[in-house]
Parts: structure tokens; sequence; C-alpha cells
């Protein structure tokens, strides 16, 4: 999705896509320059296709320490592809002006600082991404990079977790785009079955904060995403996505299309949930 | 925010920040971690306050330092070294604790801290395996389960370490992700943390990490340091430097730490590898720049992109592409200057020491006798040199024998 809105407007409409439907939102997960940069656009488009609201995308970094082994494969198959920066930002400009979904970033915050704080946010913007999460930069030290980000139209996610303190979420009420609930005490990856608590997780987040919530970490199957979409805004799918395109790369894009769709087709058919 | 908070990559930091407050260093430091851990955090820095003003812990930390570890080391004036430098030379005897390095003064402390807190599991981190052997021993000292996370790169070359772990009571883990090494280690252990933080108890085993590890590691070492300066002052006057390696860290924060309002030069001595400007080196302060790792702003190997580079060193406990937040901010004010030495230049002074004292120093200490013997015939008058001899090398022994094996093979000659 374009940028053209300027800066209040963009983060507006990535907040909207968690509002105002019937069933949660769907937020597939891709690690970009997996398993090469140049099928990216081909990639974004077959989550479209699929049925995704949204679509958060991964940038390889060498030292992912909140990923399970799935998402570090990627990434490390992705960089040894030669994954750069500037080589993803081309990418993006091309192909997201025509693109109809919004696409929030995800990044450790070393490339980040490495390719100069403002620039990378001038960078995402041009190009119209329309939020950042950045797993490994909790809420105090986000305090000058969220400067930057809000005058800007790029929403910096606020995660929260289940050990989370009363005293984060009352801070994280400040946050932009939406929240970011971590299913786990964990990294990501796939798992048999949910956390037990996550239906009462999500339902926590969304007393404490007026953001939409969505959740993520953990969730595979269409029957788990259906189930915390009977309370959470968003759901997002990561590992699970990517393990299905690893085993078969040659065909990502149709492995990419029937996992999301299978995803939504379960979130449609959910029940006991009103529109917000 | 006016310029002199603005970091030099952008990170713009509140002004008058400390360790104990938020956790600086001037601009380094920090607590780069998911937010998981940040109640985590909370709760280990409010519970080591509480440890160090408890006499309680302050005595039983003491006990085990002098009972157990052995503590104090000595002192050893290297007469034949002195003379070959034309400079008095000290050698601090880290090498002579339990262990045979100085890694056990903060295990132990760090050990004592997680029993007090009621965690029932330590984890850790290592490289070459020297951490993981002082958590191991402090752990069976302790009657607590540890679990060690050890590249697989680094579980092939030191085997030996391996078995003195399990032998101790320890799981070892291989990590077989990424580059395979101490890295990738530290990945694991913090993913470890993450998933397992209620009963888990994470011990670093560096000056590293997030906030409050560079300080509660520092002052666990800085026993090294306040025993030095007054074995000092008795052998007839206070250092005129101080020198001691640096990979992440501990021992040269250790030893700097007492003598940071002296009229004292203190100086690191990285790893130069096979050069500084080989790209095959680990030195993070004298060729790196500034970013994020493992949870703390610091001096990192990385590329253009942020991506991390890989360290070389002979010495594996100084292959590490980071450096603690502290030395960073040492070497950012100038209160401490940092050099490097290559890894012929620490096999040399492998040789040398062994020779002239009849003290197989580790091939990490090797580095910061190899500084000082670099200057040989250029000291200045009255020079008074302290070298923090962190480590005995039998460890390394069978490193350099096959490595010069090889050498000799090839032609080359290798021996010093």
């Amino acid at each position: 999705m374009p940028n053209a809105g300027g800066g209040r407007a963009a983060v507006r409409r990535l907040e909207a896509v968690f509002r105002g439907r019937q069933r949660a939102a769907l937020m597939p997960y891709l690690t970009a320059g997996f398993p090469d940069l140049d099928s990216l656009p081909a990639l974004l488009a077959a989550l479209a296709v699929g049925g995704a609201d949204a679509v958060e995308l991964g940038i390889p970094f060498s030292d992912p320490l909140a990923d399970g082994p799935a998402l570090q494969a990627a990434a490390t198959a992705a960089l040894t592809a030669g994954f750069t920066l500037d080589g993803l930002w081309d990418v993006l400009e091309r192909t997201l002006p025509s693109f109809p979904l919004p696409v929030v970033l995800l990044t450790y915050v070393n490339p980040i600082l490495a390719h100069g704080t403002l620039r990378f946010v001038e960078r995402a913007v041009a190009c119209g991404v329309t939020g950042l999460i950045v797993p490994d930069l909790p809420w105090v030290e986000s305090g000058p990079l969220r400067r930057l980000t809000r005058d800007r139209g790029l929403a910096l996610v606020p995660m929260a977790t289940p050990n989370s303190p009363e005293r984060h979420l009352q801070r994280i009420r400040s946050g932009e785009g939406f929240v970011y609930g971590v299913s786990v005490t964990g990294v990501t990856g796939v798992r048999d079955q949910l956390a037990p608590d996550v239906l009462a997780f999500a339902s926590r987040l969304k007393e404490a904060v007026r953001l939409p919530v969505a959740i993520g970490f953990g969730i595979s199957t269409p029957e788990q995403a259906a189930r915390v979409g009977t309370v959470a805004d968003g759901v997002i799918v990561g590992s699970a996505l990517v393990s299905a395109m690893m085993q078969d790369p040659v065909h990502a894009a149709g492995v990419a299309t029937a996992t999301v769709r299978a995803l939504h087709a379960a979130l449609d058919k959910q029940e006991g949930r009103g529109p917000e | 925010m006016g310029a002199d908070t603005t970091h030099p990559v952008g990170v713009e930091l509140p002004k008058g920040i400390r360790p104990g407050g938020r956790g600086r260093f001037g601009p380094f430091g920090g607590q780069f971690v998911p937010e998981t851990l940040m109640p985590a955090l909370a709760e280990l820095e409010y519970a080591y306050r509480a440890a160090r003003q408890d006499p309680a812990f302050r005595q039983e930390l003491a006990h085990i330092l002098s009972r157990y570890v052995g503590r104090p080391t000595p002192i050893t004036a290297a007469e034949r070294l002195s003379e070959a430098v034309g400079a008095a030379v000290y050698l601090k005897r880290e090498d002579l604790c339990h262990t045979g390095a100085h890694k056990i003064n903060n295990t132990v402390g760090q050990l004592l801290l997680a029993r007090r807190m009621g965690k029932t599991r330590v984890i850790a981190e290592t490289g070459a395996g020297q951490h993981g052997v002082a958590t191991a021993t402090a752990a069976a000292l302790l009657g607590l389960r540890a679990e060690i996370y050890m590249g697989a790169e680094d579980v092939d070359r030191q085997a030996l370490n391996v078995y003195r772990m399990r032998l101790l009571g320890a799981e070892v883990h291989t990590v077989t992700s990424g580059s395979r090494t101490l890295k990738d280690a530290t990945n694991e252990a913090i993913r470890d943390w993450v998933t397992n933080v209620h009963h888990t108890y994470y011990a670093i085993g560096s000056v590293v990490g997030p906030h409050p590890y560079p300080t509660m590691v520092r002052d666990f070492q800085a026993v090294i340091g306040r025993e030095a300066r007054r074995q000092m002052l008795a052998l007839g006057g206070p250092p005129t430097h101080v020198v001691a390696c640096v990979g992440g860290g501990s021992n040269a924060m250790g030893i700097f730490h007492a003598f940071r309002r002296d009229p004292v030069a203190l100086v690191g001595v990285e790893a130069a590898g096979e050069g500084l400007h080989s790209a095959r080196h680990a030195a993070s302060l004298s060729a790196g720049t500034p970013g994020v790792l493992h949870g703390a702003l610091s001096y990192l190997l990385q590329d253009a992109d942020g991506q991390i580079r890989l360290a070389h060193s002979v010495s594996a406990g100084l292959d590490y592409p980071g450096v603690g937040p502290e030395h960073a901010h040492l070497a950012a004010t100038g209160r401490a200057q940092y050099e490097a030495v290559t890894d012929d230049a620490a096999l040399a002074a492998f040789h040398e020491l062994s020779r002239l004292e009849g003290v197989i120093p580790a091939l990490e200490s090797a580095h910061a006798v190899a500084w000082v013997y670099s200057r040989r015939g250029h000291w200045p008058n009255g020079a008074r040199i302290l070298v923090n001899l962190s480590g005995r090398g039998d460890k390394d022994v069978d490193q350099v024998a096959r490595r010069e094996a090889a050498a000799s093979r090839m032609g080359g000659g290798a021996d010093a």
C-alpha cells in the first residue's frame, strides 16, 4: 500500500486492517530474500491471493536471537544467497506502490543502526512500508526510534508477552499500529499446541490497550489460528508458512497461497465473534 | 536532545544515565533484548543489589573465594622477563585460581546469586570451554543443575573441556546454528533463557550482555584489581601500566576497575589474529564500529548492513566479534588505550614466558605479555608494568604443538 496519504493516514490504514471485520485479520510472515530476493514480488502477490490482510516481512539477520530453527534457517539461507538492505529497498520501491496490503517490516535493531536510523526510517517510508517491528528493542529502549517514526507515518509496533507487568501494558498505550502479543515465553517456531493461556493473554491485552491486538509466535495450523482469532484482532503466522515454503522452494509461491488460503478459511468460519 | 547525547550511529540517549540507572557507560550498554526478558533483567538487578548489600552474601562469597578458589592469588615479579623487556614486569597470577583462570571468580558470584534467587537451573554459553568449566564447577559446589551451550566447532576443537564439564555433572548442548562458535552459543543460551525464564538463571561469562550483566560481572571480577593494587603497594609502589587481554573483556575490567582513579595507564590488548587488515581478527575496539549484539550497544565486527562478521583468533577465549560496553566507554573517553597483537606475536610470547619464567600462559593472556614484549627497549625509566595473567596455558599446549608441527611440515618456522 503506498504511503501517499501521508504519515498519520498510513498508520490509521494499518490500524484499520484489524478493525471492522467479522473475523480476525490474517498477517502472514515472510523472510525477505528467502528463497531469493527476486521472487519477493511474486511471493507478496501469492499472500494477497491467498487472502492475507497484511504482511509482515522479516529482514534477515546473522544473529536472530528471538527466532527458532525455521526462521533462523531462512535468514541464513537469505544471507547466503546475497541479501542486502539496498537490494530489498529496490524491490520494495518497485513492488509496494501497486501492492494492495499494508507491509510491516521486522528487523533486529543492529541493521537499523548500521544503516543509520534516520536513513532507515526514511527509506522504509519512501518504499511504502507502514510499520516496524524490532524484537530486540524493548519499549524502554525505543524512545529515540519512536520519535523518528512517529513524525513520518511508520508505526513502531510495541510488543507484549505473557510475563509483561501491568506497568509495561500501561506504557505501550501510546504505541501505534497494533500491539504484537507474543503468545509464549519463548522464540518463534512451530508448536504442536497453543500456549494454554493464550486466549486469556489476548483478552488481557485488549483490555489494557486501545490498539488492536495481533497474536503471534507458535501459531501454526488453521485450527490454532481460528482459536486465537476468536479473541485477537489479528493472527500472525510465520514459522509454519516459512517451513512449508522451505520444503518446496521451487513452488514457494503456490505453497504460500495454499497455506494462507487454509488459514483464511479457518478464520472466516470462526464463530462467536462480532465486529469491533 | 543536545548533540552531546547523540550517539554516532544515531542512538539518542537521555542525559546523565549511568550504570545502576539504565545501565549505560556513556552511550554504551543498555538492554537490547526481547520484551520477554525485561522482567527477568529487572528481577536480576533487584536481586543483585540486595545481595551486594547483604553481609551474609558477601561473607559467603569471600569464604568460597579464599577456601575454594584459592584467593588472594599472588603477584610474581617476573625478573627474567623484566630484564628482557627493560622494565619491571609483575604478573597477577589468575592462572593459579581453581580451574586455571579468572572465570571462576564470576561464576561463584553469579551462582550464589542464582541460588539466592531460588533458581534451580543454570545455563551458560562457552567458547573454548573455560567459562563452561567454571560454571559447571560452581554448580557442582553449590548443588545446582548446569547446562552449557557450546558451538559445534568448539566442541570438536575442545573435546577435553567438554569431558571436564560432563565430569563435573553439567549437560553440554552442541550448537549447530550460524557459525557454530561462541557467538551462536550465546544466541542459543539467550533463546533458552527466553523460553525458560521462570526457573532458569543465565550466567554470562564476560562483561557483555544486557544491563546488569556488564556491571555485575565486572564487580565479581574486581577482586583481581583490589588485591593487585594492595599487593603492588606492598611490592614497592603502584604500577605505571596495567595490561590485560580483551575478548569480551572480563579479566581486563576486573583488574582495571580498582585503578580507574589512579594515575596509571590502562592498556587492553585485543586479538589482531592474522592482522587488522586481514579481516581475520577479533579486535572489535581497534577495528570495529558501534552496534548492538547480545543485548548491549558496544563495538562490533560487522558489515555495512549490520550483519555480524566472524571473529578470528588463535586464542579461542578472544574469538568473539563484540566487546563489553564499559570497554567501549573507556576507549571513547580515552581512560584506557586498546592495542592489538597478532596470533604470531601471542604464540611467541607463549614460548617466551614459559622459557623465561616457568609460567605457561593461556594464549589469551599471552596477548598481554606480547604487547609488553613488543615494546622492549622502549619502556620509560621507572616503568612498573602489571600484567593480568588471566589463565594458565595447559589447555592450549596441545593446540600449539599441533599448529607448530603442521607449520614445520609446511616448511615454515613457527617456533619463536
